[in-house]
């Protein structure tokens, strides 16, 4: 074929609406796992039907808390661990907003754990994605809440000795409604997971596993980012509902993916009006209400 | 524009600084506090969680002050005017949110009622030791705005006048109370709605694609809007561009810290809110805020009894520090007396201000109680030598 006859199939990007054209090259190495998570996300909110003005976008710092500034959303790019009680301000000042939390594994359960736990017990209504590629990515490939036993990284220089966190049976212990992990070689499944998370009302934690060439498969000998899609192909069990006590993450071991809880509870405003209904009677104007009708 | 009669608790009450300062936020229009609990500023959220079901707003308390001090953040951004309250050890804690406040241009206000420190301190005892921690606290360069309240009526006064300087200059703004203030019962009135001056967000009328988030207008001010309007904006701790995408080079850098300290150091002169006794003509100056001026004030009459020329200059808004007042007064009063219950804070800047035109006398208290009369009269007779 010519030029000609290509010009003729050019279509544009099905993401692209969704990205701020402007602020691209994006910073993300070669091989790195968060834009196809990006991608899974664009899909989804298409999928979601959404107004995408009423959707908000909330990351904290590092690699994946760059995600905000890429989308053309409503886009908040906070500071290190506190996406998640930024967006908890933002969803209770307006409750018409749909608040996604997009960030990695160290800055939402390594420095902003706490605010994890207790957004999840309070089944604040969040989306968090939370894109986990075991490591410290923008500082260099330091040790992470989440970086398996036996993995080296720069501030574990002789291999990781400090037991990482199991990040759905954290967020399911916590009272999280919907949980789920996949990886970036299951896009169809993360896609899913994000539009039924963007759909379910409460704490949804998606985790999404994805390589991190430069600072985590390099340096643990494991290949570039393809060789770690094979991995996830390869080792991963999709056991749908499975105890998220059984989900823990080993060092290149087997592991499973799937959708873990789903679940109703009342969100913390549906709760508080509901209380407060009931204690002041008929003088309560229920707060938020066009969203509790939503 | 006039208070939202909601929120307005028109009428003769016998409150407490704390409680007088939650009515002067929800007068103000506040509709979003997130806190944690922290002696003896807990009395403000406190009341606050139980007055706001019925205003119509949310309170939350909190994981700790870290997420208080950026969930405010978010709740403006989402539109409402939003407050934060703490003491020392929680205002340490909020650091890293004042400068994301600062860079985002976010109106909100810390309440922050001064307790003795360092760290855990006198918990249920004042001092006004957080003076220089309000101004300088966080890192890099950046101006905030602060007031110090010296009674349950000023809790309630001066914190409508916090809300409206934050909307004015998108800053945070520290209401610096200190526990005697806060705990001292008084009478306060709550005029009517309609008595009540409130500025409202400088909201934007552009339309989205003729918008710039960041792009200020001659008053250094940008326009704001919200999450939600359709403007697709984006807000980043960086240091950012017009359109507020990180631009991390020299240029942007000079060019949006540069704006963000000058947006309050021009308008340092309107900022001056001082109340002066006798200054004109005084040999002895004595300055002071907070609290420690209602016992500086007894000083100051114990001392003209005594024949002593003496004026009082109370800081109102104690940063931006009225320095070209002090500058003033320095080329004619052979001396200030700066009382403060801190070991010399504020001191430093009228210092800075008098630049060696007359004696600055320092009296400085630890905290725990407020100044003996006594103390101050002792050093304003020996500044009048």
């Amino acid at each position: 074929m010519s030029d000609a006859d290509l010009l003729e199939f050019e279509i544009e990007n099905p993401v692209a609406p969704y990205l701020r054209q402007e602020r691209l090259p994006h910073i993300w190495c070669p091989g790195c796992g968060i834009g196809t998570t990006v991608n899974c996300f664009a899909r989804a909110l298409t999928e979601s039907g959404m107004n995408l003005d009423q959707v908000a976008i909330v990351s904290g710092i590092g690699c994946t808390g760059r995600v905000a500034g890429y989308l053309n959303l409503d886009s908040f790019h906070t500071t290190h661990g506190r996406a998640i009680p930024f967006a908890t301000g933002l969803k209770l000042a307006n409750p018409d907003l749909k608040v996604v939390v997009y960030s990695g594994d160290g800055d939402l359960s390594a420095i902003g754990g706490n605010h994890l736990v207790h957004a999840a017990r309070r089944n604040m209504d969040l989306m968090i994605v939370c894109v986990n590629n075991f490591t410290y990515g923008m500082t260099g490939g330091q040790v992470a809440p989440t970086t398996p036993l036996g993995a080296t990284q720069t501030t574990m220089p002789y291999g990781n000795f400090e037991n990482p966190f199991n990040l759905p049976f954290l967020a399911d212990a916590c009272g999280a409604v919907y949980v789920a992990r996949w990886t970036v070689y299951h896009v169809k499944q993360l896609a899913k997971a994000m539009l039924e998370g963007l759909r379910k009302k409460g704490f949804v934690f998606i985790e999404a596993l994805a390589p991190c060439p430069t600072l985590y498969s390099r340096r643990n000998r494991l290949g570039d980012g393809v060789d770690q899609l094979k991995y996830y192909k390869e080792h991963s069990k999709i056991v749908n509902g499975s105890d998220t006590k059984d989900v823990g993450l080993t060092f290149q071991g087997d592991f499973i993916v799937g959708k873990f809880v789903d679940r109703e509870r009342p969100t913390w405003l549906d709760a508080m009006n509901a209380h407060y209904s009931q204690h002041f009677g008929e003088k309560y104007v229920p707060y938020g209400v066009s969203h509790a009708q939503n | 524009m006039h208070a939202d009669p909601k929120g307005v608790l028109t009428g003769i009450h016998f409150i407490d600084g704390d409680h007088a300062a939650c009515e002067g936020a929800l007068a103000a229009g506040c509709r979003f506090v997130a806190g944690y609990p922290i002696t003896p500023s807990t009395e403000v959220v406190e009341r606050f969680a139980a007055r706001i079901p019925l205003v119509g707003g949310v309170f939350i308390q909190m994981e700790d002050e870290i997420a208080s001090s950026i969930a405010i953040l978010g709740g403006a951004w989402a539109g409402k005017k939003v407050m934060t309250v703490t003491s020392g050890p929680g205002l340490s804690l909020m650091m890293e949110h004042v400068g994301l406040a600062v860079i985002t241009e976010t109106p909100c206000v810390i309440v922050d009622v001064q307790r003795g420190g360092p760290s855990t301190g006198l918990p249920t005892l004042p001092a006004q030791a957080d003076m220089m921690q309000a101004k300088w606290g966080s890192h890099g360069d950046y101006e905030i705005i602060a007031l110090s309240p010296n009674s349950p009526q000023e809790c309630f006064d001066l914190i409508v006048k916090a809300f409206n300087l934050a909307e004015t200059y998108r800053v945070p703004v520290f209401f610096m109370m200190d526990e005697v203030v806060g705990h001292m019962t008084e009478r306060v009135v709550i005029p009517a709605p309609e008595a009540i001056e409130i500025v409202e967000r400088k909201w934007t009328l552009k339309k989205p694609d003729e918008y710039r988030a960041f792009q200020a207008d001659d008053d250094m001010v940008p326009e704001m809007v919200k999450a939600g309007d359709g403007y697709r904006i984006h807000v980043t701790g960086l240091t950012h561009d017009d359109r507020g995408y990180p631009a991390m080079n020299p240029q942007a850098q000079d060019k949006l810290v540069t704006r963000l300290v000058n947006k309050i150091r021009a308008n340092r002169d309107k900022l001056v809110d001082v109340r002066e006794d006798g200054v004109e003509g005084a040999d002895v100056v004595v300055v002071s805020f907070g609290i420690t001026s209602r016992v500086a004030a007894a000083a100051v009459e114990a001392a003209r009894h005594k024949g002593v020329k003496v004026g009082h200059l109370r800081l109102v808004i104690t940063w931006p520090f009225p320095a070209k007042r002090i500058k003033e007064l320095a080329g004619r009063a052979k001396a200030f007396v700066v009382p403060e219950l801190n070991m010399g804070q504020m001191v430093l800047e009228v210092e800075r201000a008098v630049a060696g035109k007359a004696a600055v006398i320092s009296v400085p208290h630890a905290g725990g109680t407020v100044h003996e009369p006594e103390t101050i009269l002792a050093r304003i007779m020996e500044a009048a030598q």
